[in-house]
């Protein structure tokens, strides 16, 4: 392990109380997690995916807005082309997921390679969140983090499998606004974000560069122009 | 519905997994060799809320007024309550509703 920063040198405790504690905090985001689930598996059943390719996006992506997204423009067959078009869509919703990583490493640093890469692929925003509020109130258990995301894991897979099920039943999407989740989920999670002024001028960009490519380009390529557009917009926009 | 599945669904579903793995491993790799620029740091933490705008957009003004009427919905309940489960069925509730009566 090539730990640069001295200063993080302390190694994290790995605890079976650790674990449990972790999930006992993770219990809070369960409801928002089971809901965001529940519409993802819908959203496979609907799309007619088989259940077992929904369980093996669910456990090996295990991102849902990159898999509500990806699911949205999934091709009748899959070629060369639309596999890299996918790819390039989903590393652009979960790019995100390199400042969780990075703001791990000061915690997790220390702990072996072994223990710490495998740990990563349970990482979520949510799971992120509540490590971080325990980490900022002193703790130094690594399994906190462990617990925590373990959860929400098997949290989600429950109830993307449960959305799956109930989505296959029903036989008019549209009609109970079924087709409408994403969006809706995905509007909800802009509240939270939101960061005044500055946070305004990144979404009037992506927005506007999301409407011109849609316009000019057909698929859903405006996911990637836009959101690539509005954060670099933000990024180089000094006050 | 599209009869999807075989071997292509899951080709893109390990290629979907290949790219997002480094995406979680990525950064906490790389501050070990080298710390985040502030810019970068910060497009990235514009990131999410860019996504969700440039998807929700031109899914708002192909759908119509329903989606309008349904993401100002949760919108609002999620101001009022933070709660993103309550959010979603006030979302599909009014999203139901608006079709039923329009359409």
């Amino acid at each position: 392990m090539t730990a640069s920063n001295p200063a993080a040198a302390a190694k994290p405790d790995w605890s079976l109380a650790g674990l449990r504690f972790g999930a006992l905090l993770a219990l809070p985001v369960l409801p928002g997690m089971i809901a965001f689930g529940v519409a993802v598996g819908a959203t496979a059943a609907r799309k007619g995916f088989s259940l077992v390719d929904s369980i093996l996006m669910n456990a090996l992506v295990y991102g849902g807005a990159s898999q509500m997204v990806a699911m949205e423009v999934w091709p009748d067959r899959i070629t060369l082309a639309s596999l890299a078009a996918l790819a390039l869509l989903t590393a652009t919703v979960n790019a995100r997921m390199l400042l969780i990583g990075a703001s791990l490493r000061p915690w997790l640093g220390p702990l072996p390679s072994w223990q710490a890469y495998p740990m990563l692929h349970l990482s979520t925003d949510p799971g992120w969140l509540i490590a971080m509020r325990y980490r900022a109130e002193g703790g130094n258990d690594a399994a906190v983090f462990l617990g925590a995301s373990l959860l929400v894991w098997a949290a989600w897979m429950a109830a993307t499998t449960a959305g799956y099920l109930m989505g296959a039943l029903v036989s008019d999407p549209r009609r109970i606004g079924l087709d409408l989740v994403m969006p809706i989920f995905f509007a909800a999670m802009l509240v939270p974000l939101w960061r005044g002024r500055r946070r305004a001028f990144a979404w009037g960009v992506a927005g506007a560069v999301a409407l011109a490519t849609e316009h000019l380009v057909s698929g859903w390529w405006f996911v990637v122009t836009g959101a690539i557009a509005g954060s670099v917009a933000e990024g180089f926009a000094d006050e | 519905m599209n009869e999807l599945g075989g071997p292509g669904a899951l080709a893109a579903i390990l290629a979907m997994a290949a790219v997002t793995y480094p995406m979680r491993a990525g950064g906490f790799w790389l501050m070990a060799h080298v710390p985040l620029t502030l810019r970068l740091r910060r497009i990235l933490e514009a990131l999410p809320g860019a996504v969700v705008v440039a998807t929700v957009l031109p899914i708002l003004v192909r759908e119509g007024l329903p989606a309008v009427l349904a993401i100002a919905a949760a919108g609002a309940a999620m101001m009022i309550r933070r709660n993103d489960f309550l959010a979603v069925i006030v979302g599909m509730t009014v999203a139901a509703l608006a079709r039923a009566w329009l359409y």
